[in-house]
């Protein structure tokens, strides 16, 4: 065990590398109003934190993380651009696995500045790097904006669109939706009586409930254009798969994108992007050539990423979690900011887990 | 030492687990009173029944404070996490069958799927402002089986009783509960969804791996599982 006094020292440590690196330290609440949670990753963020309630407050979340303090105090008085940096417990339930913290440091450093995403991308990961270059750590990379892109360019209808979007990061119902829209996958029974029917009310029964009868006449409407739009294209499904099984060194990643972006010319932007960051990381002293690159990596994670993602993780030590990771979260801002939006990225450093691998224990 | 017994405290689910180990040789009842809420063992040495709630059996368990419980599986799999570890099923004992299963009102006939639940919450959520409530006492089996399914922007809600009647109270849109024959579920105006099986569950005997007994416990213990066939 390494000592909770250790920890503290060495996230001072850490935090003070971060302000350094111009940073301002800001501190956040423990306790977060549970229904901005909620409203941001749904009931499955239940299953990862600790609830507390009173009577006066309702329902509080201790906090899962600090990114989304983090961005809602940027968002009603931060100057731009902005680096901020702070240290603390960070709290997960974990009803499974007896190994797995329940509690423990992260120390961030989070960036939002509305230019040049390549160099703030660039400028997190850098950082980290350098920082965690004596532990040996295998780091990890992808780019989530790469395949948003990609479904956001389909030949198909927005409302196709729009439901793979939502679904990005949960990648099992992601296929479900592909293989239906493309017309691979049976259309059940039920549906298929549904669009057939003269009259689909006919056997409703009563109407129970709030949701009306105006909002299922309006989704069997959608059910009939969709079921009159022409599938997406074997051509395109298979453009899709491609570039989720993107996974070798970033230099042959990209040109593994750019053949890809000749049929897919939606990707573009995004493979750039890629090219941009890969340049300012081989300024920034990081070898970019061969970093390695997953199109799908951090797929299944928090669904607040959008586009870069990064991790760190001792390879010789598979039992534990990545050290550090981070990422792009412009989406978040939006979300969170009322009507207002800046583009940010950032990442974490676990200083417990810095300490055991240092230890060996 | 004796080997404690955990049966559910009233009900059916108690008669039929009396009746069961009955045709087992193994006479379980009440002591005293009906209000009285200690049992009394016959047919078998060194077995003490201990009634309980059926809810509080699955943590009794756990702790290794009575070494055998009756309960369904559905609430030993709701209430412990890694169950395997520190329970083992003996037997399933054939009755108490309930299937925890996702209803939505009849009236949805556009809804007969997990995916249409999950488009409709989408849509539900951009038009109320709210996220599509689902009414459980089933809180961890229910958000373990929406999320491996993929489905989103929904709440769970909690209803401890008379679940099928959160739908019409307004307090909720859909709702995942145990039934056994679907009746109640139709006299309330709603149907199952064809992928909406969650659990199939029934009374079943189980073992707590970590009560510990003494060499007198072990004997009692190896007598009873013998005249229940179960060893």
């Amino acid at each position: 065990m390494i000592p909770r006094a250790a920890i503290t020292a060495e996230a001072a440590r850490l935090r003070g590398l971060f302000e350094q690196a111009g940073a301002a330290p800001v501190e956040t609440a423990i306790l977060q109003p549970a229904a901005t949670l909620l409203d941001l990753y749904g009931e499955d963020i239940r299953a990862r934190t600790y609830t507390a309630t009173d009577a006066l407050r309702g329902e509080q979340m201790l906090r899962p993380d600090f990114t989304v303090p983090v961005v809602q105090m940027h968002m009603e008085n931060g100057a731009e651009p902005a680096r901020y940096t702070y240290s603390g417990e960070v709290f997960r339930r974990q009803d499974d696995d007896a190994e797995r913290a329940n509690e423990y440091i992260q120390v961030g450093y989070e960036v939002f500045q509305r230019t040049d995403p390549a160099q703030a991308d660039a400028e997190v990961f850098a950082l980290m790097h350098r920082i965690l270059a004596p532990l040996g750590l295998r780091a990890a990379t992808g780019d989530i904006g790469i395949l948003t892109a990609a479904v956001a360019g389909l030949r198909t209808t927005e409302r196709r669109k729009a439901a793979l979007l939502r679904h990005i990061w949960r990648p099992r119902r992601f296929r479900a939706l592909i293989e239906r829209f493309a017309g691979r996958a049976p259309v059940p029974p039920s549906r298929a009586a549904l669009l057939d029917a003269a009259d689909p009310m006919a056997d409703a029964g009563p109407l129970i409930g709030l949701r009306s009868r105006a909002e299922i006449a309006a989704r069997i409407e959608v059910l009939r254009e969709d079921a009159a739009a022409p599938p997406i294209s074997e051509t395109e499904v298979d453009l899709i798969d491609a570039i989720l099984d993107v996974r070798e060194t970033s230099v042959h990643a990209l040109g593994r994108l750019r053949d890809i972006a000749v049929d897919m010319p939606a990707i573009l932007r995004a493979v750039d992007l890629l090219g941009d960051r890969l340049d300012a990381l081989a300024g920034r002293g990081i070898d970019a050539e061969s970093l390695p690159f997953e199109a799908a990596y951090g797929r299944t994670q928090m669904e607040y990423y959008d586009g870069f993602v990064f991790g760190f993780t001792a390879e010789a030590r598979p039992d534990l979690p990545p050290v550090a990771s981070g990422g792009r979260y412009d989406a978040l801002t939006r979300r969170l900011g009322q009507g207002r939006e800046i583009p940010a990225v950032g990442g974490v450093i676990r200083p417990g887990l810095v300490l055991k691998l240092e230890a060996g224990t | 030492m004796t080997v404690k017994l955990g049966v559910p405290s009233k009900g059916r689910l108690m008669e039929k687990t009396f009746e069961w180990f009955g045709a087992r040789g193994v006479t379980l009842g009440r002591a005293g009173t009906e209000r009285e809420y200690a049992g009394l063992v016959e047919g078998v040495e060194g077995v003490e029944l201990i009634l309980l709630s059926a809810g509080e059996i699955p943590r009794e368990l756990a702790a290794g404070r009575i070494h055998l419980g009756v309960t369904g599986t559905d609430l030993v799999r709701e209430k412990l996490s890694g169950w395997n570890a520190r329970l083992e099923m003996l037997t399933e004992m054939g009755f108490g069958q309930a299937d925890l299963v996702i209803a939505v009102p009849n009236a949805w006939v556009d809804v007969g799927t997990l995916d249409d639940l999950d488009a409709v919450a989408a849509a539900f959520r951009a038009a109320h402002g709210f996220r599509l409530r689902i009414a459980t006492k089933y809180h961890r089996l229910v958000r373990d089986f929406l999320r491996e399914n993929g489905v989103a922007d929904y709440a769970l809600v909690d209803s401890q009783g008379a679940t099928e009647g959160t739908v019409k109270n307004e307090s909720a849109e859909a709702v995942a509960d145990i039934t056994s024959s679907g009746d109640t579920l139709r006299a309330n105006h709603l149907k199952i969804l064809e992928d909406g099986l969650i659990l199939r569950s029934q009374a079943t005997l189980f073992r707590a791996r970590k009560a510990a007994l003494d060499d007198a416990g072990r004997a009692a213990m190896a007598a009873l599982l013998r005249r229940l066939r179960v060893d």
